[in-house]
């Protein structure tokens, strides 16, 4: 097991190299030029070009790219063209927010739909599925921006009990923290949720069908222990798989809901960055997000063994 | 260029943003306004703390290098400068306690008042005042002016200096004392010695507040903490003249990109100013009792529907005066703000209305009925013949979005053929400065928008030049125009500026420099709580107080 974690884990250097290689020539090539945002409207031609070649934004692709390569693997992502700070820090910055974000909302996600997709598929064809289901069809069309303003609506114009925007980092006081937490959560949850129900619900009925499940009912065991013991247990890998690649839709999500509910996340300094043009800040948190995503799969393929001990690396 | 263009990145995409403001107004008309019902529970026991939602983010904090106007509004707090244009458009001494002229006109001897220091405890003193002109007059075009007359900036002493001059330069006190980026901000001399095209490293300044570097989150937080020893001037405070005295201890700007976010928070009480609103949540805000409204910047913008003369059709005068007599700026104008009248004026005129020397002379040519039957028959005369028109269209800024369909619509009722090239602002900042063929990466229209500050006079309308090759982008020629712009420059006394300004706009309307599409405001809002709002071309925070 240690090997293979191990191999996974060395595996990830060809993965990074070609998201850099990538990451690097798409910007290349993209059209924008930061150097015209620095300048200002008002900056002559001549002024944007001094400033262009003062970023080094005129040298050739391929020493553009050794040099922040090399950069990268002595572990600098380099300063930002626009603030002039390490990546590194704005990543630091940034971070606390949108992981307190996704793993909240993991949380929720996965302690609100699990058991719902488990009684629905119980209770299929009742009221309580119809219910289930129709929740996660609304979840899942409804876009997060929409569901983000009518949850700020309510809860903070409305009833006051929440504030509508902003982070306070957990060192500041868990009751703080969890106040600004707590509408972006459900906001980014609702879809994710609807996803791991859908998918719990289809993976029991499955299970819920086999002979063992049968036998065990027929043995007297408790419904219960049938759900959530027998028939769960054998229905989680596809439903850990579908978390695992929910966390991509986390992502994207989180860049619409650290918006709307104006949280300093890594979401948002992503889309300045793209927006301006802050190549340096773009390829370093592209870096990072493909660096989580593999170790996020890496977990996924881990937890497989302790729910099918059939599955041995 | 305006407020919210220099912060492209808080925009998602246009349609993504029409959705969404398209839900908002149904909210509001649900009922939104019981905001102004709740408790700002969350903004007890901050009477000290002044928290503003700025036009956009603070990515950088060089007034010299980076001329975003958010930029400016941030220096403005950290750093003084030796003269400050008020709201009459006067220039009065801010650092300096005075000046003198000799005879000749050609030497400026300027003294600093006494007591001036900087963050770091150091006095002021004149090498750091040369250092920091020295800095700001290679990027400001005012400052490369004066350098390129310019025999000598020396020190007298610690409080003087003199600039020597070649050739007279009227305008020397208007370009200490602008209000339009770069702004003259005086650093400490280590500072101000870093190339201008570079980002300065260290925000000391000698201005009313100190700035909170380790609590500066770019995209999301800057803070100010006031500083304990500026000395304000005895007189009353106005824009960036008279006494900056500092009611709060600490200025937190939170950057907030959804507009609708922003409404929220102003609603309960979580933010106390917010710089710009959206037009379509303005009617919400308006309901609030705990909220104030009033225009932010009466100087406004002006819309701008920029040709390339390097290529046909509109290498021909008759191809742009096709355009100036078809475009209607009413269209243009209720594409950006809407139905509020308040909002926007027809401009027959290059310069900012309202001004003292605003000028229509020349401009009978954008009042009226619109002509298109002459305007086709200018374009077959241009020799126009259906090829493909790049019209570039940044269509993450609504207003340029506005603009650019409108425009996509003349076109075709001109008969053009339209290659609407709809993309972000990013792009577009990079695509009008290609030279080639339209066909080849180049392009013909672009739309931009100017603050109005910038266009009162020509000092600083970079967009009004027509240098050719070295003018702004679209590369406009015209020699007699830029006689007219030099007799501005040595015109002394209003009525002689605003003679100047007058052949300006006549030679200007008819070569065809660009088409203004407009003259358009937008609104701040504030907390009922806060008193000594004004108006200004930048948020004015001395003088504002908290309840």
């Amino acid at each position: 097991m240690l090997a293979y974690v191990v191999r996974r884990i060395v595996s990830t250097i060809p993965v990074m190299l070609i998201v850099a290689l990538f990451v690097f020539s798409l910007l290349y090539i993209a059209p924008g030029d930061p150097a015209a945002v620095i300048a200002g409207d008002q900056a002559t031609p001549q002024d944007v070009e001094r400033i262009r070649i003062s970023l080094g934004l005129d040298r050739p692709y391929l020493i553009r790219f050794g040099g922040w390569l090399w950069d990268v693997v002595n572990f600098d992502l380099g300063k930002s063209i626009f603030t002039n700070l390490p990546v590194t820090l704005m990543i630091a910055q940034r971070i606390e927010p949108t992981l307190a974000l996704c793993v909240a909302t993991l949380l929720l996600a996965v302690s609100v739909a699990v058991p719902l997709g488990v009684i629905a598929a119980w209770k299929q064809g009742s009221w309580i599925d119809r219910a289930v289901m129709t929740f996660a069809v609304f979840s899942f069309s409804v876009p997060v921006f929409v569901v983000g303003y009518l949850l700020a609506y309510f809860f903070a114009l409305r009833l006051d009990w929440l504030p509508v925007q902003g982070y306070t980092p957990i060192a500041q006081g868990f009751w703080p923290f969890l106040q600004n937490l707590i509408l972006p959560a459900v906001t980014l949850g609702s879809a994710y949720m609807a996803l791991i129900a859908r998918i719990t619900r289809a993976t029991m009925l499955e299970v819920l069908a086999q002979d063992y499940v049968r036998t065990a009912k027929s043995k007297g065991v408790g419904q219960r222990t049938v759900l959530f013991v027998h028939a769960l247990k054998n229905a989680a890998v596809p439903i850990v798989t579908v978390v695992g690649i929910g966390v991509a839709l986390l992502i994207g999500g989180a860049v619409v809901t650290e918006s709307v509910f104006a949280i300093p996340g890594l979401g948002r300094l992503t889309v300045d960055a793209i927006l301006r043009r802050d190549y340096p800040v773009i390829q370093g948190v592209i870096l990072m997000f493909s660096f989580a995503y593999v170790l996020v799969n890496l977990a996924v393929d881990l937890l497989y063994t302790l729910f099918d001990p059939r599955i041995r690396y | 260029m305006a407020a919210s263009r220099d912060h492209p990145a808080e925009v998602w995409g246009d349609y993504t943003l029409m959705k969404r403001r398209c839900f908002l107004k149904a909210s509001a008309v649900a009922g939104i306004s019981a905001g102004a019902l709740s408790t700002p529970a969350l903004a007890q026991g901050m009477g000290r703390v002044l928290r503003f939602v700025p036009q956009a983010n603070l990515a950088n904090l060089d007034p010299v290098w980076g001329t975003q106007y958010v930029v400016r509004n941030a220096s403005l707090l950290i750093w003084d400068t030796l003269y400050g244009i008020d709201s009459k458009l006067e220039i009065k001494p801010q650092m300096a306690e005075g000046h003198e002229l000799s005879s000749d006109g050609l030497t400026w001897t300027f003294k600093l008042r006494s007591g001036l220091k900087f963050h770091d405890g150091e006095p002021v003193l004149t090498r750091d005042v040369i250092a920091s002109l020295d800095r700001w007059m290679v990027r400001d075009p005012l400052g490369q002016m004066i350098k390129a007359q310019m025999d000598a900036m020396e020190a007298v002493d610690d409080r003087s200096f003199r600039i020597r001059l070649r050739a007279p330069f009227p305008k020397m006190l208007y370009a200490l004392g602008k209000n339009q980026s770069p702004v003259a901000c005086i650093m400490p001399e280590r500072v101000a010695r870093t190339d201008p095209f570079k980002q300065i490293q260290e925000y000391v300044g000698s201005g009313p507040m100190e700035f909170v570097r380790d609590e500066w989150v770019p995209g999301s937080r800057a803070v100010w903490a006031r500083f304990a020893d500026y000395i304000p001037r005895d007189e009353t405070a106005d824009w960036m003249a008279g006494g900056k005295r500092m009611h709060f201890d600490r200025i937190e700007w939170h950057v907030v990109p959804d507009p609708a976010t922003a409404s929220a928070a102003l609603q309960n009480g979580e933010v106390d100013w917010w710089e710009t609103p959206l037009a379509d949540l303005v009617p919400t805000l308006k309901r609030n009792r705990n909220i104030a409204l009033d225009i932010a910047d009466p100087f406004g913008n002006v819309g701008s529907f920029r040709m390339n003369h390097l290529y046909p059709p509109f290498s021909d005068v008759r191809a742009r005066r096709a355009i100036q007599i078809a475009l209607s700026q009413e269209d243009y104008m209720r594409a950006v703000v809407g139905s509020d009248d308040a909002l926007w004026k027809a401009m027959p005129s290059f310069f900012t209305p309202g001004t003292p020397l605003y000028v229509e002379d020349g401009g009978d040519v954008l009042k009226g009925k619109r002509d298109f039957d002459a305007a086709k028959k200018l374009l077959a005369e241009a020799g126009y013949k259906g090829e493909p028109i790049t019209v570039l269209v940044g269509t993450d800024q609504p207003p340029l979005n506005a603009m650019g369909q409108v425009t996509a619509d003349l076109l075709k009722q001109l008969g053009m053929t339209v290659d609407y090239v709809a993309t972000d602002w990013g792009t577009v900042g990079q695509r009008r400065a290609v030279k080639t063929p339209p066909g080849e990466g180049g392009w013909n229209i672009f739309h931009t928008w100017h603050a109005g500050a910038d266009c009162i006079t020509p000092a600083a309308y970079t967009a009004l030049r027509t240098t050719g090759d070295t003018a702004w982008f679209g590369w406009p020629k015209s020699d007699e125009i830029e006689t007219a712009i030099a007799g501005w420059f040595k015109a002394s006394g209003q009525a002689a500026e605003k003679a100047a300004l007058a052949e300006i706009n006549r030679k200007s309307m008819d070569f065809v420099t660009f088409v203004p599409t407009g003259f358009y405001m937008g609104y701040q809002a504030w907390r009922t709580n806060l008193s000594g709002v004004v108006k200004g071309p930048f948020p004015v925070f001395w003088d504002v107080k908290k309840a």
